[in-house]
């Protein structure tokens, strides 16, 4: 499978990325290790005219202390995440899931920056930064932006990037010693999820976040379940509610009530690691 | 567009169009067919070189993204006199392999292995995990994962 015809360039700087995608508008795609969006292009589902390759600017490489977060350069690639002995005692969750993603040649080459800015809900590290109630830093050719990780995932493969747009920093509270819990099911060990969830203990009100993987077209948090256990249910009472109010998908890995059960069942999962 | 690659040791540069993937690059443009391509998407990894060291599937890299870097093969593993690499002999010895297809991209993604894993002494689950890039569709996975551990004892693989 070839990709369609396009014109590559090779940004040095923010500034020259962003000013080529101002130029270019939707006709632009950003390229950074290319796992999201070159399998598309094969496939053709994805036809830029122009590819921005932003993977050599130097200084988006990088997990860095701030306090009371850890910040992580968007060319930050899976396997660096997985690795990283800040990221192992700070943001255990993170590091856990990002050496689950794909397999060991995938995570060489895909980035934490791609793997948000492509909004696919089957990935797996949109939910660990919705749990986290991370924040992302954007960069346009007017300068940098905050958006919540709320305000983020807009649909399917859509995000709060703009098209003039670069994700280059994702910030996640610390978690320390908070527990958490990650489950996905996955017919072979390296494919998507068909659902997963993630379940993680928050510092100060002391609540418990919970985002699905692959249950419906955005990156959602299961409210219902969330709200549950702060009014007091058990996990297994707040594991029930995990699908109410979410919209479900069904395809060819799952039916949309087999998922809605898989969804209950793993977050269930999530909870018991997360709570003990 | 010029891409200059140093494959196996040797700076090589061709003409190709920017959507050319690093495994035409290598295939068709620098003639060197030892690569192969399985599923092409990403999934099987029996076309799994190593980019400055470390394992990728070139099914999903651009020719152009490994511009000014080094590529290793199968080709550039063994010794100019025709040694060969530790990891290729403990194929020969454990006949880590039935139709050969797989085998490639098995011996390169174990060569990454064995280079990212500092002092730690590989385990069987360690390996299989490895090893979950790699699809072999003879299910010969037994004698893939022996071979991979006999490489791992290799003396001269321990830096």
């Amino acid at each position: 499978m070839i990709p369609a015809s396009f014109d590559y360039v090779r940004a040095d700087s923010l500034d020259q990325a962003t000013g080529l995608l101002e130029r270019h508008g939707d006709g632009a795609k950003v390229l950074a290790g290319g796992h999201s969006l070159l399998p598309l292009m094969k496939l053709r589902l994805a036809v830029p005219e122009v590819l921005v390759d932003i993977g050599r600017i130097p200084g988006l490489s990088y997990v860095r202390d701030g306090g009371d977060h850890l910040a992580v350069g968007a060319l930050t690639t899976h396997d660096e995440i997985a690795r990283s002995p800040l990221v192992g005692s700070q943001l255990p969750l993170l590091a856990h899931v990002a050496g689950q993603i794909g397999d060991p040649q995938v995570r060489h080459r895909g980035t934490i920056g791609g793997s948000l800015a492509h909004g696919d809900p089957a990935s797996d590290l949109p939910a660990v930064v919705l749990a986290l109630r991370g924040t992302l830093v954007l960069r346009g050719p007017g300068g940098s932006r905050e958006v919540d990780s709320e305000a983020f995932h807009l649909g399917f493969l859509e995000t709060a990037v703009a098209p003039d747009e670069i994700l280059t920093e994702i910030r996640l509270p610390k978690m320390g010693e908070l527990g958490w819990g990650f489950e996905k099911l996955t017919k072979r060990a390296q494919d998507w999820a068909i659902v997963g969830a993630v379940a993680a203990r928050l510092d100060g009100d002391g609540s418990t976040a919970i985002a699905l993987i692959n249950v419906g077209p955005v990156p959602a948090r299961a409210l219902a379940a969330e709200a549950a256990l702060e009014a007091g249910s058990s996990p297994a009472e707040a594991a029930a509610r995990a699908d109410d109010g979410i919209e479900v998908s069904g395809d060819l890995n799952a039916s949309e009530a087999f998922r809605r059960h898989l969804t209950r069942v793993l977050v269930g999962r999530a909870l018991e690691k997360a709570l003990v | 567009m010029e891409v200059t690659i140093t494959l196996n040791g040797t700076e090589c540069t061709h003409d190709v169009e920017p959507r050319t993937l690093l495994v035409y690059y290598i295939r068709e443009a620098a003639g060197l067919k030892g690569t192969n391509i399985g599923c092409d998407t990403t999934s099987c990894g029996a076309c799994t070189v190593l980019l400055d060291g470390r394992s990728v599937k070139s099914c999903t890299v651009l020719a152009a993204q490994a511009e000014g870097r080094t590529v290793t093969t199968i080709e550039g593993l063994a010794e100019a006199d025709g040694t060969m690499h530790p990891v290729q002999r403990a194929f020969q010895e454990h006949h880590g392999l039935q139709c050969g297809y797989c085998t490639p991209g098995m011996v390169m993604a174990i060569v990454s292995m064995l280079a990212e894993r500092g002092d730690h002494v590989l385990t069987e689950a360690d390996v299989r995990l490895g090893l979950e890039g790699n699809l072999c569709r003879c299910t010969g996975y037994h004698n893939i994962v022996e071979a991979a551990l006999a490489a791992a004892r290799a003396p001269e693989l321990r830096l």
